[in-house]
């Protein structure tokens, strides 16, 4: 955490142009403040709250496109030292434009919440779904081996489909997402935009292919079995597998 | 021993270049990073420069350069400068601490993690021009079995792949070799383990390899692989303080037992 120089004075609160500020939070439901107004606690969670909100997708609370982008640099940064596995999903709604035109635009962001609702319930406290454009989504999957990529995506793709949507009185929609996904090259730096090119071209794959599916990018694995390790490490002797 | 150190005057450091193809190239790798593959280059390129040769070590690590952090290096022109075309490669050669010479990569090599057909080219075009310079060229590759690392272990004579004793270490190392073998026919890879904490450790892992190489790996080629054992490198805690100070172990701690047994893997490298 880098501080601020300590020869600057302390700002004055009282001289602060909070309104707008203030009202922000309250708008998205974040006003209970800590502290006396003015205090440090008081403003530091002022400023707090506006980060939260400057980094969340106002419609679905997921992170949004500035958020996405930091943590794909961050995530980057990680994976080409440690050589963890991380996984990046891109995701688009099927068809989208037809549920704006035949329902309306409301029940166009009811299907776009619905997404995100399903999107948070599949994915783990450590992975960061956001939502990055209209009815785009991604999902950011920090150490994800590559034999549970294919298995995540395709469980959320599984659950988006099983949901049914309820708009009105009586309309019940059905919705598909096409899910396109690549693993960041290990122990190599990649780049936000070569790593989302590369997903994004999965997902045109599975969007070509009829919608509704998943695509992954074939991953280059290490085939080590079991026996070569067990031989490896010693569990099994040689004669053991004549 | 200069702790900082830029880019010395175009040619003035760079050493003549006499006959063609001198330079031996080995290419140092690992299954795994963080095994300490780019600090056993810089020192063994210091370890080799006390057995007379004439070294460069060029960072080959394209997407993750470290060997300026590890050898406290300053560059003020990098490969990237002359891959797009800013700098003479004369002037990209730096002088390393320990005698010898070092090519870096530079940050801004990052858009070089997807080998492109230029960047081949690049690369092999850089190991010719300084092949009739020097005795030995080392190649701090990247770690893993991305196309990049295994396009530059392809360039090279021969193969120094560093691993550690740990589980994960030793599984990517088999990985790699494993790779090399089947996809660029090497049939002599030398195997070097870093990390040990016994005496005789290294041998040991090198048999286990060497077992699990003959029964898997072997079959399928038409001639088996050996691999070599060079040498270990012991725990020690001049290794990480010479990280820390960032400085070569070989000059500030060079009675210690990880330096004496690098010098130990330079002798059999040039015997």
């Amino acid at each position: 955490m880098s501080a601020l120089p300590e020869s600057l004075p302390p700002a004055d609160p009282a001289a602060l142009q909070l309104d707008r500020a203030l009202q922000l939070l309250q708008q998205s439901g974040r006003d209970a403040l800590p502290g006396a107004p003015g205090s440090a606690a008081w403003l530091q969670a002022v400023i707090d709250g506006l980060c939260e909100i400057s980094s969340r997708d106002a419609l679905t609370g997921l992170s949004n496109r500035r958020a996405f982008e930091a943590a794909l640099n961050r995530e980057i940064d990680r994976v080409a030292r440690s050589g963890e596995p991380a996984l990046l999903l891109m995701l688009d709604i099927d068809h989208f434009k037809r549920v704006n035109d035949h329902h309306g635009h409301i029940v166009g962001d009811q299907v776009i919440c619905a997404v995100a609702e399903c999107l948070a319930e599949c994915v783990r406290p450590m992975d960061l779904p956001a939502r990055i454009g209209g009815e785009e989504f991604a999902v950011i999957l920090p150490n994800c081996p590559p034999a549970f990529g294919q298995t995540v995506a395709e469980r959320i793709r599984q659950r988006i489909e099983q949901k049914v949507i309820t708009a009105g009185l009586s309309l019940r929609l059905g919705i598909t997402v096409s899910v396109g996904g690549a693993y960041a090259p290990q122990w190599v730096r990649s780049t936000p935009a070569l790593w989302t090119e590369r997903a994004d071209l999965q997902l045109y794959r599975a969007k070509s292919e009829g919608r509704n599916r998943t695509c992954l990018e074939p991953t280059p694995v290490s085939n080590v079995s079991a026996e070569e390790k067990g031989l490896l490490f010693g569990t099994t002797m040689p004669g053991d597998l004549e | 021993m200069s702790a900082v150190s830029s880019n010395p005057s175009p040619m003035s450091e760079l050493p003549a270049a006499s006959g063609t193809r001198r330079a031996r190239i080995t290419a140092v790798t690992s299954g795994k990073g963080g095994v300490g593959k780019t600090f056993v280059s810089a020192n063994l390129a210091a370890a080799l420069v006390r057995r007379g040769e004439k070294v460069l070590v060029l960072d080959a690590d394209l997407g993750l350069a470290n060997l300026d952090v590890v050898l406290n290096l300053f560059p003020k022109i990098t490969l990237h400068d002359v891959f797009t075309g800013k700098h003479k490669l004369e002037e990209a050669v730096m002088a390393a601490p320990g005698g010898f010479h070092v090519l870096l990569a530079g940050s801004g090599m990052v858009e070089y993690s997807r080998l492109t057909p230029e960047v081949r080219d690049q690369l092999v075009d850089v190991i010719q021009q300084m092949r009739p310079r020097f005795d030995r060229i080392l190649l701090d590759t990247g770690a893993g079995i991305s196309d990049v690392v295994l396009y530059t272990v392809s360039l090279a004579d021969e193969v120094l792949v560093v691993a550690t004793p740990e589980p994960t270490s030793l599984t990517d190392a088999y990985a790699t070799i494993k790779v090399l073998a089947t996809t660029q026919g090497r049939r002599d890879l030398k195997l070097l383990v870093n990390q040990v904490t016994q005496t005789g450790e290294g041998r040991t892992i090198r048999g286990q390899l060497q077992q699990v190489v003959d029964r898997y790996v072997t079959p399928s080629l038409e001639a088996p692989l050996k691999l070599e054992f060079v040498g270990e490198i012991p725990v020690d805690a001049a290794v990480r303080d010479a990280v820390r100070r960032r400085q070569l172990m070989l000059e500030c701690f060079p009675g210690s037992a990880a330096a004496q047994a690098v010098l130990a893997v330079a002798t059999r490298l040039t015997s």
